[in-house]
């Protein structure tokens, strides 16, 4: 997993509430066994017309966000499948983080094994984000994950929580099952316990 | 010892290895796979050179991308890319050795549904699945929710999932439902009171008397639809009604094992005092029966309701639901059941099951649905289906102008050739009324299977009890 450490980018407001995983990559999008590729259709019916052809006023077709690295989102971003396609479409355009006020649970989760950093930040912070967003490619914001903050192109800086072993993780690039597999003496241990406790299992 | 949650009891039961920040691998008793979440997981195990860790605990179904039409045994009736995917789970279940209900098996069917339809899914067990409605098997006391690709080849190569645990939330319907009122207007209405972020960060515990006298298929339907609420998972402790459903199930235990399963099981309730981190509670005799009116299953309304106005909503659903009007074609202040329909879907996850086709038969015998209508069911399992022609159901349903379908996700998610049109409005018995979610552009109003049946014969948005 490519490892994140700081990041410094435009951020593209999507004010948006309740922006789910179908919005994020349409299921004709799913058909795919790879995990790559998936960037061309991120927001696919949001950013295209039938035809193909773009739909400008959408954020990420505007000439200041086609580059975007960052996002700030409108509540509850992220909800509905547990396909990693969205984050694997969000990875493969180029954004490495979202804020919000909230995340769905699996998408959440999805994003951190992908290399993208979602921020969770009360709504006055995301106010005072979502405003430095929406002026455009002049305003750079910067993501430092060691340090736990995220400051706006006016300098003004906030504080995140992220939790501690998600953290180490984006910061090294850490593959997961890599990690569980050093605990295999744990697992087997539980296994032969359970298997004696619950044997129907 | 302190008083514990269920969610309490089955979580310490699980857990593998704490680390000191409370990070836990959680192990998995059950994992379920379907074709278009677990081709990248299974890749990558063999890029890795690692084995499935407990193949006798992997169950694997396709389901999404299948046809549902008769002649489905003729490769030309999928796409390319939707053979491809199927192909590949075929091959990996193979390879693998895990358990495979192949499309040709008279057991194949919507994962959610094969699972405790064979036994698989059984109280205090944790399932997971690459699948947000894994929520479903919840209302068996099993804590049970959806992962995403990667997590799936976690589970497959060690048999655990990294987790922190989440709060407890307790969901109580106190009383008795109303006639017309179902186990699917419970979980919707739940979530137009939490909202669907409501729920995120716990598990949920729903309990009550209206779920008490829910069957388990009812339980099903509100357990599966916990997801839409933001929930983790939904659970319900374990009762009478759940072992019976389980017992001589090819996968429950049996003899003896099964009288220890069963004493077990008689342990998992939340204790006396134990406490919850929040608690909703809605009394069974308000529920009505209720529809979508928007983009978001938190959009739901009693279907004697009208259209709300943007504006009576604050911050930033103001504009989502100005949105959602738009995108549905309708007006502020329309009466729900002014609004005309052009198909119905009877089927998914959510109301696939034996008592979902048997409710909506029971508003359709001996009627036919409107001219033009387009119908059908599409039931949850090939057993589902067998059983629902034995009970003559499908006949009820042929006769009122239905299509008789092969079981699998179907027009809940379009995956497959059954897809709305442009513009195409649908009463459907599915979880989702996203955009685009049934196809493109869409339009998906959320309904129990009776007033989807009730729908088919009007052809508008129906009061299911006025058909009664």
């Amino acid at each position: 997993m490519e490892k994140f450490e700081k990041l410094t980018g435009i951020a593209a407001p999507m004010p948006l509430v309740n922006i789910d995983t179908d919005m994020i990559i349409p299921k004709v999008f799913l058909k795919s066994i790879q995990r790559t590729g998936f960037g061309k259709n991120l927001f696919d019916e949001m950013r295209f017309n039938r035809d193909g052809t773009e739909i400008e006023d959408f954020v990420l077709n505007k000439p200041q966000y086609r580059s975007a690295e960052i996002l700030i989102a409108g509540d509850n971003f992220g909800c509905g499948s547990s396909r990693e396609h969205a984050p694997w479409a969000i990875a493969d355009f180029g954004i490495k983080c979202i804020v919000s006020t909230s995340f769905a649970d699996i998408f959440f989760n999805n994003s951190f094994k992908n290399g993208i950093l979602p921020i969770v930040m009360p709504q006055d912070v995301v106010d005072v984000l979502m405003q430095d967003a929406e002026k455009g490619e002049n305003a750079r914001m910067t993501v430092d994950l060691e340090a736990q903050t995220i400051t706006t192109s006016d300098g003004e800086s906030f504080e995140f929580d992220v939790d501690p072993f998600k953290k180490h993780c984006l910061l090294n690039g850490l593959d997961d099952i890599g990690l569980t597999m050093e605990k295999v003496e744990s697992i087997d241990a539980f296994e032969q316990s359970a298997s004696s406790a619950r044997p129907w299992v | 010892m302190s008083p514990k949650t269920l969610y309490d009891k089955i979580w310490d039961a699980h857990v593998a290895h704490e680390a000191e920040d409370g990070t836990c691998l959680l192990y998995i008793d059950r994992h379920l796979v379907h074709e278009v979440t677990s081709p990248q997981a299974f890749e990558g195990l063999r890029m890795a050179g690692r084995a499935v860790r407990a193949p006798e605990k992997t169950i694997a179904v396709p389901d999404h991308n299948v046809p549902t039409t008769t002649d489905r045994a003729n490769p030309a009736t999928m796409t390319e890319e939707s053979r491809i995917q199927v192909e590949a789970l075929d091959k990996n279940a193979k390879e693998f050795g895990i358990h495979y209900y192949p499309v040709s098996d008279v057991r194949q069917g919507i994962v959610h549904i094969v699972g405790p339809e064979q036994g698989w899914t059984l109280p205090g067990m944790t399932v997971v699945c690459g699948d947000s409605h894994t929520a479903t098997h919840g209302a068996f006391g099993a804590l049970a929710h959806g992962i995403g690709t990667s997590e799936v080849e976690h589970v497959l190569a060690t048999q655990t999932l990294i987790q922190k645990k989440s709060k407890n939330m307790k969901v109580e319907i106190t009383g008795k439902l109303k006639p017309g009122v179902t186990a699917k207007d419970i979980t919707l209405a739940v979530i137009g009171e939490t909202g669907t972020a409501g729920g995120t960060g716990y598990v949920i515990e729903y309990c009550g008397e209206a779920i008490r006298d829910l069957s388990m298929e009812g339980r099903m339907t509100v357990c599966n639809m916990a997801i839409e609420g933001g929930a983790r998972a939904g659970l319900i402790a374990p009762d009478e009604k759940t072992f019976a459903y389980c017992k001589g199930r090819p996968h429950a235990p049996k003899g003896a094992e099964w009288e220890a399963a069963e004493a077990y099981w008689q342990t998992l309730f939340t204790d006396e005092g134990a406490e919850f981190d929040k608690t909703v509670t809605l009394k069974g005799e308000d529920i009505q029966p209720v529809v979508t009116w928007g983009t978001s299953p938190e959009d739901v309304l009693p279907i004697t309701g009208v259209v709300p106005a943007p504006e009576s909503f604050e911050g930033g659903k103001v504009e989502a639901a100005r949105r959602s009007i738009e995108y549905m074609g309708l007006e502020a202040g329309q009466k729900l059941t002014d609004i005309e329909i052009d198909t119905v879907f009877i089927g998914s996850c959510t109301n696939g099951r034996i008592e979902d086709l048997r409710a909506a038969a029971e508003i359709l015998k001996g009627k036919k649905i409107k001219d033009g209508m387009r119908a059908m069911v599409v039931p949850g399992s090939g057993l589902v289906r067998a059983q629902a022609e034995e009970e003559g159901l499908a006949d009820v349903f042929k006769d009122a102008g239905f299509e008789w379908r092969m079981a699998g996700c179907s027009m809940c998610l379009a995956m497959n050739p059954d897809q709305l049109s442009e513009g195409e409005r649908c009463a459907a018995t599915s979880n989702r009324n996203f955009e685009g979610r049934q196809g493109f552009k869409g339009r998906t109003h959320l309904v129990s299977p009776g007033m989807a049946a009730a729908a088919a014969l009007t052809g508008k948005l129906t009061d299911v009890r006025e058909l009664m």
